[in-house]
């Protein structure tokens, strides 16, 4: 359904995104996984037609994104990572807007948005720029869909959205999905990878892989163990200072550490810790998160001094 | 006992008939890493602003630094520090010329700012950096200065709104070290966050709902407390 083949795109001196090459199948949920400045937003907005490569060439729905712009335009839907409905008009009058724009009627596609817009019809008179950020959410949403798009490409949804809000907006991703739409959504929230069907991790404008959630956790071979004490500040430091550690991070109430060459037992780091005198010590084995095999792949020389 | 460094007494924050902020109450110690989480609308802005001297509350008492949020928010404000991931340094000034602008603004003499300066640089490894644009240098860098520019003045206090949106995971924990790092040298870490697995990183964490705080306590009595296993079911529990 989406079709990206070497596509580059360079901002003057700044390298955007290189050689991104990925295809999307009809009604698949397909997640662009990466922090800020992975090149999601400059993928997305090539493919929208709002912005033209360097080199390589992207389809949609068989559509080029250069040269049938404009049927690409009527096909897609599209909520950019910026709130950018009509701050100044109602939640009714900027649904209208975009129907009209697209030749449509709201009466004439209300089935699909139904379980979205009900939520923020009670408000349909109030302004759009006075609608708090789960509400604004939910308007650009309903948007986005009124034209009965095939595709819908969505620019982050969730950044800055509280867990609840986030985990509301996921069940509706679910719901278009079964739907027939096909989805392009980006995040900088490791844990939602595991919603989609397939996710590119993607950063500084490359592709670190693109796989199923499942097979990329399958795909983490290391030796993981959890670890945690009374002093967590204390226990990282400890393991930092180990010769045999590997690499230590914080993962909510753990920390989850590897041995240098995946050889370190359980026991040795237990040993160690032990004459640092830390108390309710745990140490186990555990299973690796989407974002422990993201952090692999992050090329050691990215990370700080 | 430690010394209280933000006291809030029965605070109400009105929008005309909208409540933003309903009878808070709590303390926050000195070198507590507090966090302050909610969902979107819950008030947490109105809080931050309010104990940042930016605005008054309708009713109700609060101290921040030992200083009054009605009539002493000049001295309130020289006792703080504040950054967020949306606003941090300038992207096109040098790391020099930002430390010189946050130091004016923080009423920094220039003998003194030459000094902090030096050290600040020396700490970071970041003296061959001091003439470049910030906009050049990589995010955990940035993150680092921003930090380190935020509590430049020695703040009793540095509020934290969001520092960590967006940013890749192995820059997000090691922003924790410094937050670690601040609050051993007893600076207070007042912190809003989306991450759930960042609250447990906290001394302490309040959760608001609908302008009021629902629940504050350690990460571990809160799990207790709603019997969930982490901080992530604590919060879908009270924000639901």
């Amino acid at each position: 359904m989406i079709s990206i083949q070497h596509i580059s795109k360079s901002y003057k001196e700044v390298q955007a995104i290189t050689d991104i090459s990925l295809e999307v199948q009809k009604g698949e949920l397909f997640g662009l996984i990466g922090p800020d400045g992975a090149g999601k937003t400059t993928l997305m907005r090539i493919l929208m037609t709002l912005l033209i490569q360097d080199e390589g060439t992207a389809t949609m729905n068989g559509f080029d994104v250069i040269k049938d712009y404009k049927k690409i335009r009527n096909m897609v839907g599209y909520m950019p990572g910026r709130f950018s409905l009509y701050q100044d008009l109602t939640v009714e009058e900027n649904l209208n807007f975009f129907a009209t724009v697209f030749k449509t009627t709201v009466a004439e596609n209300y089935e699909l948005i139904r379980d979205i817009y009900i939520q923020i019809e009670p408000f349909k008179n109030r302004l759009a720029g006075k609608l708090s950020g789960g509400m604004k959410q939910k308007l650009a949403l309903s948007c986005a869909l009124i034209h009965k798009p095939e595709i819908l490409i969505l620019d982050e949804p969730t950044t800055g959205v509280d867990a609840v809000s986030r985990k509301e907006f996921w069940e509706m991703l679910k719901n278009l999905q079964q739907k027939g739409i096909t989805i392009l959504v980006s995040t900088p929230y490791m844990d939602e990878a595991t919603l989609c069907n397939r996710v590119a991790l993607m950063q500084k404008g490359k592709v670190l892989d693109i796989n199923t959630p499942r097979n990329l956790v399958d795909g983490y071979t290391r030796k993981l163990y959890a670890i945690r004490s009374n002093d967590m500040h204390c226990l990282i430091l400890d393991l930092r200072s180990y010769e045999k550690t590997d690499s230590v991070y914080a993962f909510g109430q753990y920390l989850h550490v590897t041995g240098k060459d995946d050889e370190v037992e359980a026991t040795e780091f237990e040993n160690f810790l032990m004459k640092k005198n830390h108390e309710n010590l745990e140490v186990f084995d555990i299973a690796p998160t989407i974002e422990d095999v993201f952090m692999n792949m992050m090329g050691k020389g990215d990370q700080l001094t | 006992m430690k010394e209280k460094v933000i006291e809030v007494r029965n605070l109400v924050k009105k929008f005309g008939s909208f409540v933003a902020n309903d009878h808070l109450n709590f303390d926050v110690y000195q070198g507590e890493i507090f966090g302050f989480l909610g969902a979107n609308g819950a008030g947490k802005t109105t809080a931050m602003k309010i104990l940042c001297g930016l605005s008054s509350p309708t009713s109700g008492e609060a101290k921040v630094a030992g200083f009054d949020i009605y009539k002493e928010t000049e001295k309130v404000k020289r006792n703080i520090g504040y950054m967020s991931q949306k606003f941090s340094l300038y992207e096109d000034l040098t790391v020099a010329e930002n430390i010189r602008f946050f130091s004016g603004v923080y009423g920094i003499s220039p003998a003194d700012r030459k000094e902090k300066q030096d050290k600040l640089l020396k700490d970071l490894g970041l003296e061959s950096a001091k003439d470049s644009l910030i906009g050049s240098l990589p995010l955990g860098w940035k993150q680092k200065l921003a930090f380190s520019v935020a509590i430049f003045h020695d703040p009793k206090i540095v509020f934290l709104d969001e520092p960590t949106g967006g940013v890749d995971p192995i820059t997000r924990r090691k922003f924790w070290d410094l937050i670690y790092e601040a609050s051993d040298r007893g600076i207070t870490v007042f912190v809003t966050t989306h991450y759930m697995d960042e609250a447990e990183y906290c001394n302490r964490v309040s959760i608001m709902n609908a302008g009021r705080i629902e629940a504050l306590d350690t990460p571990e009595n809160l799990k207790k407390q709603y019997s969930a296993k982490n901080m992530d079911e604590v919060f879908l529990k009270i924000a639901r």
